[in-house]
Parts: C-alpha cells; structure tokens; sequence
C-alpha cells in the first residue's frame, strides 16, 4: 500500500519532468529554427532596414507606467512604424519587477541578438555597465545616467529648466502661496527637479513655500496618495511630482478632491509625459500642466543613428529645451491662462539665452535663493 | 500511520504546485493566450540554457536562507515576519564591511560574512527579547523591524557609505563570494559559492533541529509552552534563541546578495520581498530543511522562469504574478487543509 503510493508520486513528478521538458526541447528547435531565419534574412537583405533590430528593459515602472518607461516605448514603436518594424519583430520590451530582474533582462535581450539595447532609468547604470563590458558586440544606452564604456551610449536630459519653467506656472497659479513637490527616490537626479522647480517658483515670489517630500518608491501609487492627500490638507494648492508611478496616487488624490468639491482649486503638475489624460475628472481637468522629457524623442534618435551606423558610442547625447528634449504643454488651456504662458516663454527665453542659470543640485540652489 | 502521515506532508505540496500550474494555465486560455507556449517559455526561462540555470541558482540561494529563517522560528511556533528586514540588514553589514575592511580574503570574506549573520541575529533579538520578557506578539514588531531596517539602511547608503548616491561603491574582490569560474561556465550568469553556504545551512538546520538538545527543546516549545515550562525548560531563552537563530539565517541571505549577486547595495525602494517569498517557501517546504531546499529551489526557478514568458510566449507579466500568487494559495489552503486534517482525525480519538 505504502509502496503503491510511492511509486505513484514517483510517477506523478516524473510525469511532469518529461512533459516540461518535452515542452524545453521542442521551443529550443523552435528556437534555433527562427534564429536561422533571421541570420539567413540578414544575409539576404544586407543593408535593409529590417536587420536592425532595437530592445529596451524597463525599470520597475514598467512599460506601462503612464510616464518615463511609456515615452521611450512610444518612441521605439515610433521608429518602429516608419521602419516596418513592430513589436517583436526588431522591437520589443522587456519589463522588470525589481533590482532582480535588471541583469537577466539584459542578457535575454542579448541573446535574442539585439542590435542596441535602451536601459530606461538610473537604476540600470551599473548593470548596462557590467553587460557592456561582458558582451562587447553589444551596443547599450541608458537614459538618465552615463555609462562609461566604447560600446554604451548615455542619454541626458536638462529637466532642471523643464522643472524651473513649471515651477514658475506653478507658482503663477498658486492662491495660497504654498507648492508641494513629490520625488519618488532622493537620489541626484530627482534632486534636480526639486532644484530646478524650487528656483523656477521663487523666481516669481520669492515669498512662496515649497512643501518637498520624497516617497522612496517610483512605483507606490498608495504612497503618493497619502503624501498627496497631506499637502493638500495643509494647503498647498500646486503639487508637481516626479516620481513615475507613485505620482498616479497624486492625480488620484487631486481628482477625488475635485469630485468632492469642484470649486476648490487643486493641481498636479506632469511628469515625464503630458500627463494630461491623467487629470481628467469629468469636467475638470486637474493637471496644471507637465514637464515633458522627449524620452521618445531620444529614443527615437538614438536608434535612427544606431541604424544608420552612427551608434554615438562613448557618448553622452544631452537634450534640452533647445534640442526639443524638454518641453512643458499647454493641454490644459483653462488652467494655462495667457499670463502664464507669456511668463514661462519669458523665462524660457532668459534661460536659452544664459540670462538664467538653473540650479541642478540643492547646493546651487541655495545659492540661487540667496542671490534673488 | 507514522508513515501516513509523512506521506501526506509530503503529497500535499507537489499536488499544491500542479494544482496551481494547472489554475495558471486555465487563467492564460481564459485570457487567450497559449499555456503550453507560457509554460515552455517559463521552462526555458529557468532551465533553458546554463545561463538560465545559473541565474535560477542564485536567485534560488537567498530562498533557501529566508525559508529556513521563516521554518525555523515556525518550528518553536514563532512567526518571524521580519525576514525581510533581517536580510537588509544582513546586507547592508555585509556591504559594510567589505567597504570598510581591508584584509586578505581568508579574513575579509569570512568576516563580512558574520557581520551578515550578526546583524541579522541582532535585528531577530529585539522582537526575541519582547515576546519572551514582555509578550508583545512577534508579528508586529518584526514588521516594525522591517521598515526601521528598510529606511535605515537607505538613509546609511546615502548618508554614509556614499555622498548622497544611490549605490554603493562594488565592494573588493577579497569580500566577494562571486565566482569567475562559475560565470564562465554559465555564460557570465551571476551565480556564486554562496550556494554551497545556502546548503550548509539547511544541513545546520536539521542538525540544530534533530540532532540536539536545544532542537528538541525548541521544538517542545512549538508544541506546548506551557508543558515544556512545566517540564523545566526556559521558554524565554528558547524563545530569543529561536529568533537569534532565524535571524542569522536570514542574515545570511542579505549577504548572498550583497556579496555573491551584486556586490553593493542600492537604496531599495520598498520592500525586495526575499524575506516575504521565504514564507511561502517556508510554508511549501513544511518547515522542514530538505523540504525547504526544494521550494526554495521551485520559487528560484518559478520568478527566473517568469522574466522570459513575456517576451517568449507574449505572456504579460502580471499573469505570471497571478501563477506565482495562485501556487501560494494552494500552497497555504493546503496547510489549512492539513491543520483542518489533523483536528478532525484528534477529534476522532
């Protein structure tokens, strides 16, 4: 009886251990099979477009997170439509959880034979550092941090003038003369949106307070929700985010408290993407206005130099408001009223042509201040 | 009977696991997509290729050491919530020591090591100490432990072993657990000796468990306090014994990380869930070392396996979360069911 039972479990696991392994095998060839189409399409079409290929991993956002990680996708299917490309089939993603899953993605995307590989977010740094040493034939960009080696391309954005230009619409908008600032990690780069938005704010009354918190999380909307709900109750009137997904709690919040009370004025400031379609609430839209970073622009850039052959290996491509890579919108013409808008294209003006030096990091903002 | 009942334990985690497996693929045709092609990807995914193997190897290390943490602190009826914490903080001394230490292996690595299981030991002390003097139930002050841990370290990071930066320097070849040779057999897969402690461990267990005197000690205040404080054991001391111990095993698993995996620490944003996934391993693997070894082994392969269902079957990751969640649920209604089992069959006598 004893034994019977044995046998059976035996039985059950090995069951199992041929049936998934069955599955192994037959994918391999399915594997192998494809590969040796795509070597002998490369070999055929030599010069076409269709033999460059292009993968991005996300961050822990993931590639759905209505904000950094969205726009670089964006960009990529972009590129992809004008070059018959499509999800796939010489584009594709690939999403990670966590810290974990960084170097694992990497690789997959490696060895699915990726022409450039687009790390999305500075928690990727080190591990594009290592996989562009290990797999030198491989060409990497990360966007957000520099990477230090012949075959990996760093992209870099001066969201510190987006984040003044806002700061000085935020603080045009503001009526009780209290901003908030919501970061997902302190780490230098966040820290240049708080510089930059602070300055932009003071500009325009230097009396104005900026409440600033960080959520430790880019991808905790129940976070930014409370922080949210905090600043608000304490009568900031203006919150700008930058904190990827955690910064959906913050619309949520805005958008329960303009459906509560519609004649109260809250706002939320955009990141990354016009978050525009986040602050619609049935009427009302409660996002102010956001500060863009053409994460597809540069996405899109980069791989039309990648497939021209122009890969900027070694590089650091910066993009600014000059270069289109920043830019703040306008979705919301209610709340952008003329005043503002004529504002922000003054200073934009005074920042383009070097009248005004941005802060990038709280040292230089101090000095700002003091120098207002 | 004794024999039965071994059975069972045995039975009801592999039916658990195909029972889940079976769920995950009727979720994926629900939702239109091809379970044999997500299955298959999941395969290669873990077992793919010696890559994959690598990399299901040492995302299966730290498994085995919060399982045994979690199993070990079950086994003298202790939750110990606090794996999660114990392994940040395990991590982060292990770092540190690395960093700030300079000495020829045979010294530096053994001693970033203990610094691991120290912190670890020491992290598991306080919630001890709590419940044996003052009975403030474990569970909330291990997850207490869990956030001081989390925000702890973070704000060290920044403020201590970096100037304000998000990661840390990669802590010298003398501290690290990482293996040239094991990579270049795995096509530079991140996988490391710390494997071989992970196992050591589990040996340790068992010995601690079945071979010696605190074990059945331990054990005997698992089943009834009160009885074993009758026959003249020191709950108390067994109590902060227990967690002192399952500290140090989780400890230890922060150390695989920082040493063998990565070679720094990050500010972590939120919890890294090594702690918490070794409840489920620990309850798949019946508290028991061998047991715990396997689950921890499936859970390795199972999150390796997930990378790859996306881009290899066009299976949104959030489906693979549902498998992995749907196996813990049965995982965990089969305890119940086991507990449910045991109640009926005493009732009986």
């Amino acid at each position: 009886m004893k034994n019977s039972k044995i046998v059976l479990i035996f039985a059950l696991i090995l069951g199992l251990g041929i049936f998934l392994s069955a599955c192994g095998s037959s994918a391999n060839n399915k594997d192998t099979d494809t590969s040796a189409n795509e070597k002998e399409n490369a070999s055929g079409t030599e010069g076409e477009v269709t033999d460059f290929s292009i993968a991005m991993v996300t961050d822990q956002g993931g590639v759905d997170d209505k904000s950094f990680n969205q726009s670089a996708w964006e960009g990529l299917q972009e590129f992809g439509e004008e070059n018959g490309l499509s999800k796939g089939n010489g584009i594709n993603y690939a999403q990670s959880t966590g810290q974990a899953d960084f170097m694992p993605n990497i690789t997959r995307l490696v060895r699915d034979k990726y022409d450039v590989i687009l790390a999305t977010g500075f928690l990727l740094k080190e591990d594009i550092q290592k996989a562009a040493e290990q797999f030198p034939e491989s060409n990497f960009v990360i966007v957000d941090e520099t990477v230090d080696a012949p075959n990996a391309a760093s992209v870099a954005f001066a969201e510190h003038q987006g984040s003044f230009l806002v700061g000085v619409a935020a603080a045009m908008k503001s009526e009780t003369g209290k901003l908030g600032f919501v970061g997902g990690i302190d780490s230098p780069l966040i820290a240049k949106f708080e510089a930059g938005f602070v300055a932009g704010a003071k500009s325009v009354n230097p009396d104005i307070t900026v409440d600033v918190q960080y959520a430790e999380h880019f991808s905790d909307p129940a976070k930014g929700k409370l922080i949210a709900s905090n600043m608000y109750d304490n009568g900031v009137d203006v919150i700008y985010h930058a904190a990827g997904g955690t910064g959906n709690g913050v619309f949520n919040q805005a958008k329960d408290i303009k459906q509560n009370d519609p004649d109260r004025q809250v706002w939320v400031i955009g990141v990354d993407r016009d978050q525009h379609e986040e602050g619609q609430i049935g009427e009302n839209n409660v996002t102010l206005t956001s500060m863009v970073k053409r994460v597809d622009v540069a996405a899109k850039e980069v791989a039309n130099l990648a497939k021209n052959g122009e890969f900027p290996g070694g590089e650091t491509l910066e993009f600014g408001i000059e270069e289109n890579g920043i830019a703040i919108t306008t979705s919301n013409e209610e709340a952008m009223t003329e005043d503002i808008i004529q504002a922000v294209d003054e200073w934009q003006e005074k920042i383009l042509n070097g009248e005004v030096e941005v802060p990038k990091t709280r040292e230089e903002l101090k000095t700002f201040e003091e120098s207002l | 009977m004794a024999n039965n009942k071994r059975l069972i334990t045995i039975l009801i985690p592999i039916i658990s696991v195909l029972l889940g497996l079976i769920a995950g693929a009727i979720i994926m045709l629900a939702s239109g997509y091809n379970p044999i092609a997500g299955y298959t990807a999941l395969w290669n995914g873990a077992f793919g290729d010696s890559y994959t193997i690598g990399e299901t190897i040492r995302r299966t290390t730290p498994y085995i050491l919060t399982g045994l943490s979690i199993a070990f602190a079950f086994r003298t009826g202790l939750f110990n919530i606090g794996a999660e914490g114990q392994v940040i903080v395990g991590w982060l001394a292990a770092i540190w020591v690395g960093l700030a230490v300079d000495a020829p292996m045979i010294i530096h690595l053994p001693l970033a090591i203990l610094a691991s299981i120290a912190a670890g030991a020491l992290w598991a002390f306080v919630p001890g100490i709590l419940k044996a003097k003052l009975g403030v139930h474990e569970v909330i002050v291990t997850i207490m432990m869990n956030y001081i841990a989390l925000f702890s370290a973070n704000e060290i990071i920044r403020k201590v072993l970096t100037d304000g930066g998000t990661t840390t320097e990669s802590i010298p070849a003398t501290a690290s657990l990482a293996s040239p040779w094991l990579q270049s057999i795995t096509f530079y897969s991140r996988m490391h000796y710390g494997i071989l402690i992970a196992l050591f461990a589990a040996v340790i267990m068992w010995f601690i468990i079945e071979r010696t005197t605190l074990g059945y000690e331990l054990k005997a205040v698992g089943y009834n306090q009160h009885a074993s404080k009758y026959a003249g054991m020191n709950v108390s001391k067994n109590i902060v014994l227990t967690m002192v111990i399952a500290g140090a095993f989780a400890g230890l698993a922060g150390a695989m990380e920082g040493l063998g995996t990565y070679g720094t620490i990050s500010v972590m944003s939120g919890n890294i869930n090594i702690g918490f996934d070794g409840i489920a391993v620990a309850l798949l693997g019946a508290n028991n070392p061998l047991g715990v070894v396997f689950a921890a082994f499936l859970f390795g392969a199972l999150k390796e396996g997930a990378g790859e269902m996306p881009t290899g079957a066009g299976v949104p990751t959030e489906l693979v979360d549902i498998i992995i969640a749907l196996i813990i649920f049965f995982v965990a209604s089969s305890y119940i069911i086991r507990w449910a089992l045991l109640r009926f069959k005493k009732g009986e006598k």
